[in-house]
């Protein structure tokens, strides 16, 4: 039977590059390229492999992004996702994670999910509970923190990362599920992909689409604030020293100082 | 805001309350007059005497789940204990697995945003927190505007656990409504992986790898020494992504936080990811060919080399010294 597969994706500013916080609003600025957030790459190639979309699946990826921003869904869309629905209204900016959550839930319902697909955290906001709040939204259960997933007729099995070793997790099909990251391996989008990419559809959707009501979202419906921001006690001092063959005893040396041994 | 009254999510361990539970009961002690928390599973009367140990007074128990995963649950138990008029000025929940699944499940049956990623806690006309940002460079002081309570998810290690004393606390029952579709996930086997040392957030002494190690099978050298220096083997999530090590190896801000005596990193270039989780390690150790990584930056001993050269050296050298 032919599933529908929804991965919720964030675009974020290329970790690579400084982060910033605005000075005024003291939001993560986000005004240079987005790119798809490498956590989310392991989520859609997940759903790749559950739902091959040659055999009459649907992967659909759901984002939110204040400024119609697209390169990131491009490159999962490329990886072999079917299409996108992406909420775009500026009403988003300052957005927290509930906030994002009531967003997001609205979205994934338009798409029939059997099957929701997270990163068990952003790399750049890094919240971890913006997923199950979804799940919550959307009346479903949720298995986080998932290293090897797998459906079975209408149930999920998942392995779910514990304090002390693994979970095995049933959950009954639609179900939300987290995973974490190297969970699989991410294949690199082919060229026929990339090319294929350009013309698959994105819906674009704005707030008063999805019935939301603004005030609810953005930094309107934000329910807290940073107050200050301030530099964090450095650390260092330390000595350094390039390796001439004697790394190991300088190190021999340190702990034996600190009585580590 | 006064805060006089706080709630802990508290989880079992080890025959007792789990370290960050202490802390949190604590830290909860030092700000609120009066200390509750909430728990869940089949023992909560033997697991009452080590929190009562912290500083509770009372723990509601969810009671035994059933093999249902806790979040939705719990969450909706403690939704029902203050929608029936039993409020706390705020929620402290741990950092873990389970934890952050009753934190977002709470905050939407509350329609209460979470404040995440706290690793201090301060009162300034209600609670303040604070939050390490760009790997620990910058510290955030944030707060709720809205009503209470407000709900914190807190990172491991941020406050020190210190026993008050305190007689058992007094168990009321506070079973869970029913959940409907969202407590359907069940829980069918549990299994635990071996392990021969110290916990990676216990230990004294975390030896971790990254990309300098250049393959999977170098991580051998991680927990060879890791094992002569009686601690626990971490990674970079460089490594973890790329499938060499499972999740449960991961420190930084996406896994685990430790601040063990010493922190030897091998072959780690120190991006925020990883800073981020070892920052408050006593002493810091790095190895790396680059002599411009941030690592250096938090270093008390750098050395500018070949993790793959130095590593086998001090496998050596420590067990000629027996």
């Amino acid at each position: 039977m032919a599933m529908n597969v929804v991965v919720c994706v964030k675009q974020i500013p290329d970790p690579a590059a400084p982060g910033a916080l605005d000075p005024t609003t003291h939001t993560l600025e986000r005004n240079g390229k987005l790119i798809l957030d490498d956590s989310d790459a392991y989520g859609v190639e997940m759903a790749l492999q559950l739902a091959p979309t040659d055999a009459g699946n649907e992967v659909i990826l759901v984002s939110m992004a204040p400024n119609n921003e697209t390169s990131g869904l491009r490159t999962a869309l490329a990886m072999g996702a079917t299409r996108a629905i992406l909420v775009s209204d500026p009403a988003l900016a300052g957005s927290d994670a509930l906030g994002t959550a009531k967003v997001l839930a609205a979205a994934i319902k338009r798409a029939e999910p059997d099957l929701v697909i997270a990163a068990t955290e952003s790399t750049d906001g890094y919240t971890g509970t913006l997923p199950v709040q979804v799940a919550e939204l959307l009346g479903l259960p949720s298995v986080t923190f998932a290293k090897a997933v797998a459906v079975d007729g209408r149930s999920v099995k998942v392995e779910r990362q514990t304090e002390s070793g693994y979970d095995d997790v049933e959950s009954p099909l639609p179900t939300v599920v987290t995973v974490t990251a190297g969970v699989v391996e991410p294949r690199y989008p082919s060229f026929k992909g990339i090319m294929a990419a350009k013309s698959k559809p994105v819906d674009t959707l704005t707030v008063a689409d999805l019935g939301i009501d603004a005030s609810q979202v953005g930094a309107a419906g934000a329910g807290q604030e940073i107050t200050d921001v301030s530099e964090a006690e450095a650390r260092g001092g330390g000595e350094i020293v390039v390796d001439e063959g004697d790394g190991a005893q300088s190190i021999v040396a340190f702990l034996e100082q600190i009585k580590v041994i | 805001m006064a805060i006089d009254k706080i709630w802990v999510l508290a989880e079992a361990g080890d025959g007792g309350p789990t370290p960050i539970t202490s802390e949190l009961l604590t830290e909860a002690r030092g700000i609120a007059s009066t200390v509750e928390a909430v728990t869940w599973g089949p023992d909560t009367t033997s697991l009452a005497a080590g929190l009562g140990e912290f500083g509770a007074t009372t723990v509601y128990d969810v009671g035994d789940l059933a093999g249902s995963l806790p979040g939705a649950p719990v969450a909706a138990a403690i939704a029902a204990l203050i929608e029936g008029g039993n409020a706390p000025d705020a929620l402290l929940i741990p950092a873990t697995y389970d934890g952050r699944d009753v934190a977002g499940r709470l905050s939407v049956r509350l329609d209460r945003p979470v404040l995440t990623n706290v690793t201090g806690l301060g009162t300034d006309g209600g609670l303040t927190t604070q939050h390490p940002v760009f790997g620990g460079s910058l510290i955030v002081t944030a707060r709720f505007t809205g009503e209470g309570p407000g709900i914190y998810v807190i990172r491991a290690k941020s406050f020190v656990a210190e026993p008050s004393g305190g007689p058992p606390a007094n168990v009321v029952a506070a079973p869970a409504p029913n959940t409907g579709a969202t407590g359907a996930a069940k829980v069918v086997e549990r299994h635990q992986e071996e392990r021969t040392g110290p916990k990676l957030d216990e230990a004294a002494v975390v030896v971790s790898g990254g990309r300098g190690l250049g393959s999977a099978e170098n991580y051998a050298l991680i927990e060879e020494l890791a094992k002569l220096l009686n601690g626990a083997a971490g990674a970079s999530r460089a490594i973890v992504d790329a499938g060499w090590v499972p999740y449960s190896h991961q420190v930084g801000q996406t896994g685990k936080t430790v601040k063990p005596t010493v922190y030897l990193a091998c072959g780690i270039s120190g991006a925020t990811q990883h800073l981020v989780g070892m920052k408050g390690s006593k002493n810091i150790v790095a190895v790396n060919k680059d002599q411009d990584a941030p690592i250096f930056s938090v270093a008390d001993l750098g050395i500018v080399g070949d993790a793959l050269k130095v590593l086998p050296a001090l496998i050596e050298a420590l067990k000629s010294l027996g």
